[in-house]
């Protein structure tokens, strides 16, 4: 019994020194003077403690300076691209929970003819794989003339999520009618009871499905991939993998590269950091549904 | 904030009620509770039927259509009936991509499975505080580009830290991502470390909702610890199990982000994975048609795998209750 805890909290520690060692590793490096790296390369503190590679990562430094501490000639906009990221997956966030919120409750709440052919028809989109239906959206968004605008990267995920609605609708379902009966009877109509009422109560699935549509959004690679090559408006994702494709590859700048994955990072570990808790019951919570 | 947004709201919502309130009291007579709310209904669910008609549907009819065209974008698709199935069937490369495929999502879900699994049920009989499990789930916030990024630099031949540890002891470094035999273990190992502490989060969800009494009467007839994980924890943790290994066939199977990054199919198509392949025809060759004939491949696969599944689980339900 003794040793069986004992060997379950190796296998713990193990697990998570393999899960967070890579998050130090970033930091490590991004701390390092990217020449000096060679020399010491597995040193487990930064090599030459410097800020250098954040600096060229912000593009604050100078030429001359990058190029004394290996950086390459590869730039990065990262404030831009952050921004961006914002924009893209702020937006997209916002419209996909607010019309899930609205389509929800009138699956959930209301009485009307046809909806639940019309709910079953939208679950389907569940079943499909998003690669069937990125090749022709990309087709329809050149067609529109939306490649390269914050409209091309958004619309399609904006108005739809059928995860969303499933999961949202299920907890409205379960929802007591007795306020909502009450505020009927005093003559409220039914966009009346869904903004004062129900919507008010389903704060906290909304800010699960927030979060969690946050995060899979700021993380997406492939379909900005698709319908962007412009800086303007190309997410940090994008300009991440960009920025290592075009140095070369003998003298990647890794102390810099690592920096900007880092600032990269930044927002959801912040996120994680005052969130968690929440992630980890939400996750649990989508699962067991 | 909020109450901002509760005001605003309750102004948009006084609005109609109070330009239209002939109607309001006819409703309210009716048949006492129930209502007729089809035109508020029709209203609230046309965003998302919008979206649905627009992105969703309507591409994927067209998605059908092109998959049975010649079509380079930039002029329009020319119907070639099944000529691209023609090529599909005698395309080294997509069986390969096929194949590639396969291995890695076998790999994937298998290890992947297996170490969430363990470190769920750790997790659960160790009774460890949810910052722990926070700590698990932080590869998963963290995109599968960034996650590609340290991992190339970690296990870089020269300077990566696994491969300084490597050298140490063998004498001689391992091409993680440069040698044909390495490349989809070692991209299936990127990928249980992203997923992995998602996954254990779920299956821990899981165990939470067994009964503890299950477990002390499992206890008072003497059964091993190994012997209640195999025949209380596992078959009552069966529906959640399903799960967790369909939807991580799905994401496997569509990997790319990661692939893309650090080998980008390489060395030489060694880890080319479908959906690789897939962008590659399209974006790399402008050949639109026959890359939308492979996601549609890619589609019915996915649909049979998740059916064959789903049946195989329902078959052995009978046992478990």
């Amino acid at each position: 019994m003794k040793l069986g805890k004992a060997v379950a909290w190796s296998y713990l520690i193990v697990v998570l020194l393999i899960t967070i060692f890579p998050f130090y590793w970033i930091l490590r490096t991004a701390l390092s003077d990217n020449f000096a790296m060679s020399t010491d390369p597995s040193s487990l503190l930064p090599v030459h403690f410097t800020w250098g590679p954040f600096k060229r990562a912000l593009g604050l430094a100078t030429p001359a300076e990058a190029a004394a501490e290996g950086g390459s000639g590869a730039k990065i906009d990262l404030a831009l691209a952050l921004w961006n990221s914002v924009v893209y997956a702020g937006l997209l966030t916002l419209c996909t929970v607010v019309f899930s919120a609205l389509a929800a409750y009138a699956f959930a709440r209301l009485h009307w003819k046809g909806r639940d052919v019309v709910f079953g028809v939208l679950l389907t989109a569940l079943m499909v794989p998003s690669v069937f239906t990125l090749l022709p959206n990309f087709v329809l968004m050149k067609d529109l003339g939306l490649l390269n605008t914050f409209g091309g990267m958004i619309l399609p995920g904006a108005f739809f999520s059928a995860f969303n609605i499933f999961f949202l609708r299920q907890f409205m379902l379960g929802l007591s009618n007795e306020v909502e009966e009450a505020a009927i009877i005093d003559g409220a109509g039914p966009l009346r009871v869904c903004f004062r009422i129900v919507l008010p109560m389903s704060v906290a699935p909304m800010a699960t499905l927030t979060l969690l549509t946050f995060i899979t959004t700021w993380n997406d690679y492939f379909w900005p991939l698709l319908v962007t090559n412009d800086e303007s408006v190309r997410p940090l994702t994008l300009a991440l993998a960009v920025f290592k494709q075009s140095s070369p590859q003998a003298s990647l700048d890794w102390a810099g590269l690592m920096a900007a994955t880092l600032v990269a990072a930044l927002p959801m570990l912040l996120l994680f950091l005052v969130f968690g808790r929440r992630l980890v019951n939400s996750i649990g919570f989508t699962g067991i549904k | 904030m909020v109450t901002t947004v509760q005001d605003s709201s309750a102004q948009v919502v006084r609005g109609p009620a109070t330009t239209a309130p002939p109607p309001e009291p006819r409703r309210r007579k009716g048949p006492a509770s129930r209502r007729d709310d089809t035109w508020v209904a029709w209203l609230l669910v046309a965003p998302a039927i919008l979206g649905f008609g627009v992105f969703f549907a309507y591409p994927m009819l067209r998605g059908i259509y092109l998959s049975f065209t010649e079509f380079h974008i930039l002029t329009p698709p020319v119907w070639t009936g099944l000529a691209n199935i023609h090529e599909l069937i005698n395309d080294g490369r997509f069986w390969h991509s096929l194949g590639v495929t396969a291995y890695f999502v076998v790999l994937s879900v298998v290890l992947g499975v297996g170490v969430s699994l363990v470190t769920a049920v750790v997790l659960h009989r160790l009774g460890v505080s949810t910052t722990v499990r926070g700590l698990m789930i932080l590869p998963f916030l963290i995109s599968g580009v960034v996650t590609a990024l340290v991992w190339t630099w970690m296990l870089d031949p020269q300077l990566g830290i696994v491969n300084q540890l490597i050298t140490r002891v063998t004498g001689e470094p391992v091409m993680f991502f440069g040698s044909d035999a390495w490349a989809v273990p070692t991209l299936a190992a990127l990928n249980v470390w992203k997923t992995m502490g998602y996954n254990a989060v779920l299956i821990f969800a899981g165990l939470q909702t067994i009964p503890a009494s299950i477990y002390e009467a499992g206890r008072i007839d003497g059964a091993s610890e190994w012997q209640m994980f195999r025949s209380l924890t596992l078959p009552l943790l069966r529906p959640i199990l399903v799960m967790v290994v369909i939807l991580n066939v799905i994401s496997a199977t569509q990997v790319f982000d990661i692939v893309q990054v650090s080998t980008k199919g390489g060395p030489a198509d060694a880890s080319l994975v479908l959906q690789m392949y897939i962008y590659d025809k399209a974006f790399g060759q402008f050949d639109f048609g026959y890359a939308a004939t492979m996601s549609l491949a890619l589609f019915l696969l996915l649909v049979t795998v998740t059916f064959t599944q789903l049946r195989m689980a329902r078959a052995g339900e009978s046992d478990t209750n």
